[in-house]
């Protein structure tokens, strides 16, 4: 296991005296797509939050050979970590040209000026719309900006936190057909789902989160024949 | 009162005005990007105008000790957060020269080139020089420790910072009051109006800091950086783009507009260390007009001001300040009537 990518070791997250995520432990390596599932409230975007260095957190993180412990959330975008929030944090006044330039702001120029190209390549619909701004977009192109975005910075790891939520179920497959492609360019992902059912179908391992905790961890295909996995997290989609 | 005296005043407000829309646009800057409202603006004005009428007159200015001061203070807060955030070679040196050798290099310039009599340009530019990097030595030393307080807890911040730096303005220029000579004695008879070199300079200065500005929010990375902090603080921070980066820049630039502001204003009226509050005041109510949020309505508002201004000093000369400040509460009701409430990002 040494193309470890992301180690995380006992982490807990609290919020005062709530801990909402507790003693979780997992591993992404390179290439590689990671999910977490698990009901509402189960403490899965803390989980990324703390991660990017949003949220305090106790335990280690380790991401690419460096201790994660006293970098803020820039340092980290700078190793190659990114997250798409689950609110996307867009620049909704701004183009959508801009708002992808400014994902690659920590990207020498002319390395930019190339990766925002094959953005545009596998998101046309954005190339199409470069000059509208951000907050006029629809919730799927809004969805597409913001991996757009995350993709600028030259990731090694993208945290994508909940990208179907809120979409139509058309789009959902588009994301899901997306986040494919994206592996084949090396890029691990960590997704993080309450639409278990297309997240265990597109992930290589899985953990499964309730009330802070991870419960259930495999191969994602192991997972999804799980009976109890199934009863709780399948039936209703 | 007939058409001339009205043309006359209209004239003497657009110029007051003018001045003020470079503090409106700098009070809005630096609130959109730092959500600190920055009542010390006006002692910018005040430091820039003091500067350059000592330089003017062939005097060392206090601005020197005052930037030596900040950037060996400044240099102890950076000490404290490197201890924090973990000492290297690198963070220590760039800490070193932004605090250290940056201020120290521009006081002995300053020192050395005093009493020569180079020129207003060179003065002009050495006041530029001495007062912007004072705004991210104050941002480092105020406002970056508290950086994820709320707006109310920045204020008083400013409050405070207003407050100590008066009193440093007393210390480092003194109690007495100055003028600069005007850029140039020249005048212009336009119909019944006569236009001053340095109302045009004004204009024209005016109009390129404004262009300027302009062009870097829009064609430049950084200023793009900045208006996404300023559009969302936590979408700026996953694009890699540091809190204290965007601080850093937006002080800068206020400083740097603040300076350009006295520098025009130092010849038209006579500054001393306190004067900049009320200047600063004057554009703090064309950024309430502009809503601390709009650039573009800011400038308009701040003519509207100062137009109001010289014809209330006209009419009423006992209550100029009063009709000038009383311009606010008809935009705040209108705001609180039609604004939807908005939520304080956490």
């Amino acid at each position: 296991m040494s193309d470890v990518l992301l180690e995380l070791d006992d982490v807990t997250v609290a919020y005062g005296k709530v801990q909402a995520v507790r003693g979780v432990s997992l591993a992404v390596r390179a290439g590689e797509i990671v999910t977490v599932i698990g009901a509402n409230g189960a403490g899965k975007s803390t989980l990324l939050n703390a991660t990017m260095g949003a949220l305090p957190a106790a335990g280690a993180a380790r991401f690419a050979g460096a201790d994660l412990a006293r970098l803020g959330v820039e340092d980290r975008v700078a190793l190659g970590l990114c997250l798409v929030p689950e609110r996307r944090e867009l620049f909704s006044t701004m183009t959508v040209e801009d708002n992808l330039v400014l994902g690659g702001f920590r990207v020498p120029r002319a390395e930019s000026r190339r990766i925002l190209a094959e953005v545009y390549e596998r998101f046309p619909r954005l190339r199409e719309r470069r000059d509208q701004t951000a907050g006029t977009m629809s919730g799927g192109e809004r969805q597409m900006l913001a991996m757009g975005r995350a993709l600028m910075s030259r990731p090694k790891l993208l945290m994508l936190d909940e990208p179907s939520l809120g979409l139509a179920p058309r789009i959902v497959a588009d994301i899901f057909r997306i986040i494919a492609d994206l592996r084949a360019t090396g890029v691990a992902i960590l997704l993080v789902e309450q639409n278990a059912r297309a997240a265990l179908a597109a992930a290589d391992h899985a953990h499964v989160m309730e009330l802070g905790e991870v419960i259930a961890s495999g191969p994602a295909a192991d997972l999804a024949r799980d009976e109890r996995i199934v009863q709780s997290y399948l039936g209703i989609h | 009162m007939d058409g001339t005296i009205l043309l006359f005043l209209l004239q003497d407000g657009i110029t007051n005005g003018a001045i003020y829309a470079l503090l409106g646009i700098a009070l809005v800057l630096v609130f959109a990007v730092t959500r600190v409202i920055f009542i010390p603006q006006g002692e910018f004005v005040a430091f820039g105008a003091l500067t350059y009428a000592l330089l003017e007159s062939g005097r060392l200015p206090g601005t020197v000790w005052l930037l030596v001061g900040f950037g060996v203070a400044a240099f102890v807060f950076d000490l404290v957060a490197l201890r924090r955030s973990g000492f290297t070679p690198a963070r220590l040196t760039s800490a070193a020269i932004v605090d250290l050798v940056i201020p120290g290099l521009l006081a002995a310039a300053t020192w050395s080139i005093a009493g020569m009599g180079l020129g207003n340009v060179v003065h002009f530019a050495l006041t530029v020089a001495l007062i912007t990097p004072l705004g991210p030595l104050l941002y480092k030393i105020a406002y970056r420790p508290i950086a994820d307080a709320s707006v109310l807890t920045l204020l008083i911040a400013s409050v405070g910072v207003h407050l100590a730096l008066v009193g440093l303005g007393l210390v480092f220029f003194g109690a007495e009051g100055l003028r600069a000579p005007a850029v140039s004695d020249l005048m212009l008879t336009v119909g019944p109006l006569i236009v001053t070199a340095q109302s045009i300079a004004v204009y024209v200065v005016t109009a390129i800091a404004i262009l300027a500005l302009w062009l870097f929010f829009e064609r430049t990375l950084w200023g793009k950086a900045l208006r996404a902090t300023a559009v969302n603080g936590l979408g700026a921070r996953l694009v890699g783009i540091r809190t204290a980066f965007s601080g850093t820049l937006a002080f800068a630039l206020a400083a740097s507009v603040g300076a350009l502001s006295g520098i025009l204003v130092a010849p038209m009226t006579t500054i001393y260390y306190d004067t900049g509050f009320l200047i600063g005041l004057k554009g703090f109510v064309a950024a309430i007009i502009g809503g601390l949020a709009s650039h573009p309505l800011t400038a308009p508002a701040a003519l509207a001001v100062g137009t109001v201004e010289s014809l209330a000093a006209f009419f009423a000369s006992d209550m100029k300040e009063i009709v000038v400040f009383s311009l606010i509460l008809p935009v705040l009701v209108w705001r609180s009537l039609t604004a939807t409430h908005v939520e304080e990002e956490d």
